[in-house]
């Protein structure tokens, strides 16, 4: 194996693109060392980009925050901006495993690994989040929603990596939660997942919902119908059903050691319903 | 598979080492530098035995590579004590039985002290949580949870 | 030996002091297993079935053998054919010899210039097989039609007609069960399932061999008994026990697991064959899949009670699975299942069985768990449904001094009852509960072995003494032993150094377990003491020109007996050192003995828990362990025994289990997927120590490590049961499974 860290994003694309054998980048290293200890993967060439600029940086950006690819939870979860703004989207990359990966793993990481469970993905593609993808024929824009497209699988194309990934402004009286199901308090993979993200008007009633389902399907699953429930209402009961019923609906997990069908379908709804709550809550909504 | 030479500073020495692009810095120690301080209890980042401190976060060294450590500095159980001095925290865990058969103790060591570096005054919830990827099989937290509180108090007051 | 009423006076025995071992292992010097390398030295590593049953039709290694740095291939070919059918179980354990049982069977290693090249050769090795259909459930195994795992290899007990697998039967009780069962109000009769778990260890299996041709040989390895590491590979390697000296490392957590070995015998012909050291290190997926887990169980318990809480019958029937080979826990979990309790009839049948699954191997008070779990479930269900408060019935049938126990010995002084008590009388059993939460309790129960030890104890030239004994330290030994010694001498503690002897410095030992070390060392120690002690008196008393019954020992120091000894000032231990050589010469005390009279260990253990009724998960929200320790030598390690062990079966009630596909493969072999509690899972664990005196003891010491992980199984799912409001019958209590449970109560 090769290990090599290039001089600059293009220098990185041309690498990735003329590898011949199995490539991957570095970046915290906690699934790739894994799977390398593992012998699931034997990458003939190791791509470190952490010293790349820009890559270990947060920065200010239009109202919202760029994210270095190499910022590790630890990180993101000691930034007050991204705390305040997009609570939910923190909380969930700092679930990912100890204190000890969150000094390592990060959130692109956690995309680019492909994995349905992955904690940082619901919360962002409800925050709408962008991911800045370099590559051979330079930088483009795309929804973080479609970066993963099955597990262990991305939209990125050969030579492609992702740099950074921007948060978007928001409106006052909005916020957002992540909850996720583990047997243990912690060091698991979510068994079910999900995200919500809100903004109301001065009533609080609900302009705007998005509602995001991890790890009960082949990728992390927008569920438009939940958001529909929640749009028009202060998240009283009968919201609240449609919302568990809509979740439910949009699941279509697998029975594996983790969890089963009918145990992640049912606390799928039951953590949409929560998750709810605390974002209602935390955009200033009272129930 | 070609060498690397890397240079670090391990517990404040400048420390040079060859290593393979696949090695981790848990085998680096172990294997290359003869500190064996720092356990492999699984190789995965599920157990945290093998925790050291780069460049003053916590990490688990078997998922950091060796050749990522070049111009980094690494904190290991071996630089805790000041010569015969013992740190607080490994003082404290002696005379409160905080370890049964040891293996874990280094780690769950630099684990709890970089969290007193970050929070002196931690409630047993935090430590709990903070220590959470540090697997002890023998001891059931119980007086490793008192062992940091002791040592964060007398840590405060000194 | 003579033993009168224990001594309960102590000076040091019952204090806390730092533990001699305690600086090394908090500043990471302290070498365990995988910490040591030697001159060029080589790297093991094993190649191991994909399938979870096949036959070899051949093994080809010549690609491998060809392979950069590789020094040395062994296969089962490699081995001796010891006498021994157990250590023949063994062997074929280590390297499969013509078929693999399980998923991760040792086939063929490698030893090479280092851990990479070990590893690209095994990949090269060529092994050819035809798959064989398997079975890894313990109901399936013992179906007539069910794939044999191995053959011919039933005892005398098990009734022709049943499956090859079943290897054993056994069956203890007393009584008339059917005129037992007709006097009893209410009966219930329940099935339970426990899934198999693993010790957990944190340190992997790992050795250093040298073995030259000439047969002498060296190994260092993580072990719980040195000797009996010594013995297996002296027999599989086919050379004489004296040829091989064993080594034993600090040793990174046992529990039960490293009581036998896996890669020892691999490394010394690996080292035999290339002529060099070889290192072999396990990896966690390799402890997972290949070295000894616990048992899986499918029991039935069925016990009559009387409406004032009475017990008039009992009966329980286990079935085992343990592996791909015959063992014994079955018999452990049949004498257990029922110790806590006074009965007038009671059976228990046992049936052991064979899966391809690895071998099992001890884990803390093996085999008991799960009987106990089966048997306190029944027993709190009918408290439920008699509406008796659980600890009054558990006083009222309690097993005491006395009472015939249900596998057969008459108790003698047992602490049982004052355990009981102290549980009612502590402020946790009262305290208030909240919704959707549910209180537990569970006695639990260990027999305690003593067996074979030897301990030599010397006095050195300035008084201080030196004290060799043969058992691996685990958790604090070596400080409880020199404790005894002092206290036995009446000397400091720190005049007392304990080293753990390799086989060639001591004689035989039997393996830490059985809760044995302080007791057996312990006890070997006193009385190597007292030999030491009685050897001084003899040279003082040749000093002073009078009769060795004319001096006595006292306060740790030899005084004239009586008026007519004539005017002497004291000795101290130093001051008889200081003469030794001039009185005969050194002065040492030794003990040989298989020990007899462990005392029986019980406790009860107390747990509040939270059920979340929308996902099922369980939070432990207050937890207490009561238990006779007898005397507390060290009490910080005996509570540290007590909260190790109640957390162990914490996980085992919740999460802790081996999950096997379809395809006969372990699907969780990592500490990821295997969840153990990690520490934000748990409370504090509180503690409560009695001490009621072991006789058998000459300070009254029980064994304290196995009881504790007994009743954690059945505490937690009798208060899970009660705050989900249905009865729970499988282990572990995974969220799922908990929910699956409140699912089907609400749908009726």
């Amino acid at each position: 194996m090769r290990y090599v860290k290039p001089d600059s994003f293009e220098n990185a694309a041309q690498l990735l693109f003329d590898s011949t054998g199995i490539t991957r980048i570095l970046a915290g290293g906690t699934d790739v060392l894994v799977q390398m200890k593992a012998e699931m993967v034997e990458p003939d060439l190791l791509i470190d980009l952490k010293h790349l600029s820009g890559m270990r940086e947060i920065t200010h950006e239009n109202g919202g925050f760029r994210i270095g690819a190499a910022v590790s939870g630890a990180e993101l979860g000691e930034h007050a901006g991204v705390n305040a703004l997009w609570p939910g989207v923190v909380e969930g990359m700092e679930l990912i495993g100890s204190t000890q990966v969150q000094g390592r793993a990060t959130m692109v990481g956690n995309l680019c690994n492909g994995s349905p469970a992955a904690d940082s993905v619901p919360a962002m593609v409800t925050a709408g989040a962008i991911a800045r993808i370099h590559g051979p024929d330079g930088a483009r824009d795309i929804p973080v929603y479609e970066v993963p497209t099955g597990p262990g699988k991305t939209s990125l194309a050969r030579g492609e990596f992702i740099t950074s990934i921007y948060l978007p402004a928001r409106p006052e009286n909005a916020s957002d939660a992540y909850l996720r199901f583990i047997p243990r308090t912690e060091m698991d993979i979510a068994v079910s997942s999900a995200a919500v993200s809100l903004e109301l008007d001065s009533k609080g009633i609900c302009t705007e919902a998005k509602v995001a389902i991890g790890a009960v399907a082949p990728t992390v699953r927008l569920v438009d119908d939940a958001s529909a429930a929640l749009i028009g209402t202060s998240l009283d009961d009968d919201a609240i059903t449609k919302l568990v019923a809509a979740v439910e609906a949009a699941c279509s997990p697998i029975d594996d050691k983790r969890g089963t069908i009918a145990f992640r379908t049912k606390t799928a709804g039951v953590l949409a319903k929560r998750a709810a709550k605390i974002a209602y809550a935390r955009a200033g909504g009272t129930s | 598979m070609k060498t690397n030479h890397i240079q670090t500073t391990i517990n404040g020495d400048v420390t040079e080492f060859l290593c393979n692009a696949d090695e981790s810095l848990l085998d680096v120690l172990r294997d290359r530098l003869g500190m064996t301080g720092a356990k492999e209890g699984c190789g995965t980042g599920d157990c945290g035995a093998c925790s050291v401190t780069l460049n003053g976060r916590l990490v688990c060294s078997c998922l950091v590579l060796g050749v990522e450590t070049e111009g980094a500095e690494i904190q290991t159980i071996e630089g805790m004590a000041n010569g015969d001095n013992l740190h607080t925290l490994q003082r404290v865990f002696l005379e409160e039985a905080a370890l049964q058969c040891g293996i874990c103790t280094p780690g769950i060591l630099i684990a709890a002290k970089s969290l007193l570096e970050k929070n002196p005054n931690p409630t047993d919830t935090e430590v709990r949580y903070w220590l959470a990827g540090n697997l002890c099989r023998c001891t059931g937290y119980d007086k490793i949870i008192k062992a940091v509180q002791t040592a964060a108090a007398e840590m405060r007051g000194a | 030996m003579a033993l009168d009423t224990p001594k309960r006076d102590f000076k040091i025995v019952g204090t806390r002091v730092p533990r001699p071992d305690g600086i090394d292992k908090v500043t990471g010097k302290a070498a365990y297993g995988a910490d040591i390398t030697a001159t060029g030295m080589l790297h093991g590593r094993i190649l191991r079935s994909p399938h979870a049953h096949a036959r070899i039709i051949s093994i080809d290694t010549s690609a491998a053998e060809a392979a950069e740095g590789v020094k040395a291939i062994v296969t089962s070919a490699d081995f001796a054919t010891p006498d021994d059918a157990g250590i023949r179980d063994i062997r074929d354990n280590c390297l499969a010899l013509d078929k693999v049982l399980y998923d991760g069977h040792a086939i063929a290693a490698v030893a090479a210039t280092s851990k990479s090249a070990a590893k690209a050769a095994i990949r090269l090795i060529r092994v050819e097989y035809e798959i064989l259909p398997h079975v890894t459930d313990v109901d399936a195994a013992m179906k007539p039609d069910a794939p044999i795992v191995q053959s011919g290899r039933a005892f005398e007990s098990v009734p022709a007609g049943m499956s090859q697998n079943v290897h054993s039967h056994v069956e203890f009780g007393h009584g008339d069960l059917d005129a037992g069962f007709a006097n009893a109000d209410k009966i219930i009769e329940r099935t339970f399932k426990t899934a198999a778990t693993h010790q957990g260890y944190i340190e992997p299996q790992a050795c250093m061999a040298n073995l030259g041709a000439d047969g002498r040989g060296e190994l260092w390895c993580c072990t719980q008994g040195q000797y009996m590491v010594r013995e297996n590979c002296a027999a599989i390697l086919g050379i004489e026990a004296s040829q091989l000296r064993v080594t034993s490392s600090e040793i990174g957590g046992g529990f039960g697991g490293k009581t036998t070995t896996f890669i020892e015998p691999v490394a010394l012909a690996l080292s035999r064959k290339s002529g060099k050291p070889v290192k072999i290190v396990m990896t966690r997926e390799e402890v997972f899949r290949a070295t000894g887990p616990t048992v899986s169980t499918s029991m039935d318990v069925k016990i009559g009670m009387k409406n004032d809480g009475r017990i008039t019958a009992a009966r329980a029937e286990l079935r085992y699975q343990g592996g791909a080979f015959p063992n014994h826990t079955v018999e452990f979990g049949a004498q257990a299942a029922f110790a806590a309790y006074d009965l007038a009839a009671v059976q228990t049948l046992g049936w052991g069985v064979m899966t391809n699954r690895p071998k099992e191997v001890a884990y803390r008070a093996p085999g008991a768990p799960t009987a106990i779990y089966a048997v306190e479930s029944v027993v709190d269900e009918l408290c439920q449904q008699l509406n008796l408060d659980p600890l009054d019935v558990r006083l009222l049938n309690a097993a005491r001094k006395g009472t015939l126990s249900a596998y057969g010995p008459t108790f003698n002084e047992i602490g049982l009852v004052a355990t009981l008590e102290a549980a009612k009388n502590h402020p946790h059993y009262t305290a208030p509960l909240g919704e959707n939460q549910g209180r537990g309790l569970s006695c639990g129960f260990w027999f305690n072995f003593g067996g074979n030890t030897c301990v030599s104890l010397n006095l050195n030239s300035d008084g201080t003494v030196g004290v060799v004994e043969g058992n691996p330290d685990i958790g604090g030994s070596r400080a409880s032993i020199s404790m005894m010694a002092a206290e036995e001498l009446g000397i400091p503690y720190d005049k007392v150094r304990t080293v753990i002897a390799d086989t060639t410095s001591l004689g035989f030992n039997d393996v830490t377990d059985g809760s044995r070390v302080t007791f057996a060392v312990g006890l070997a120690t006193i009385e190597a003491a007292r030999a030491a002690k009685n050897e001084m008196c003899a040279r003082v008393a040749k000093l002073w020109g009078i009769d060795t019954d004319a001096v006595q020992w006292e306060d740790g120091s030899v005084k004239p007996a009586g008026p007519n000894a004539g005017e002497h000032a004291p000795m101290s231990i130093a001051d008889i050192a200081a003469i030794a050589d001039e009185t005969g010469g050194p002065i040492a005390g030794h003990h040989e003995v298989n020990a007899d009279g462990a005392g029986v260990s019980f406790g009860v253990h107390l747990v509040d828990t939270e059920v979340d009724p929308e996902t099922g998960a369980t939070t432990v929200l207050r937890y207490t362990v009561f238990q006779d320790a007898g005397k507390a030598v060290h009490p910080d390690y005996v509570e540290g025994q007590m909260q190790g062990g109640a957390v162990q079966g914490i996980g085992w009630a919740l999460n802790e289990e081996y999950i096997y596909g379809d395809d006969g493969l372990l699907q969780n072999a990592s500490l990821l997927d295997y969840r153990v509690p990690v520490a934000s899972d748990l409370p504090n664990i509180e503690t409560v120590i009695l001490e009621i005196p072991n006789p058998g003891h000459p300070y009254g010491v029980r064994g304290v490590g196995e009881t504790p992980i007994v009743p954690p199984l059945a505490a937690i799912s009798n208060a899970v049961s009660r705050a989900a409001g249905i009865r729970l019958t499988e282990l572990p209590m995974s969220p799922p499974r908990i929910l699956h449970a409140i699912t089907q109560r609400r749908d009726g």
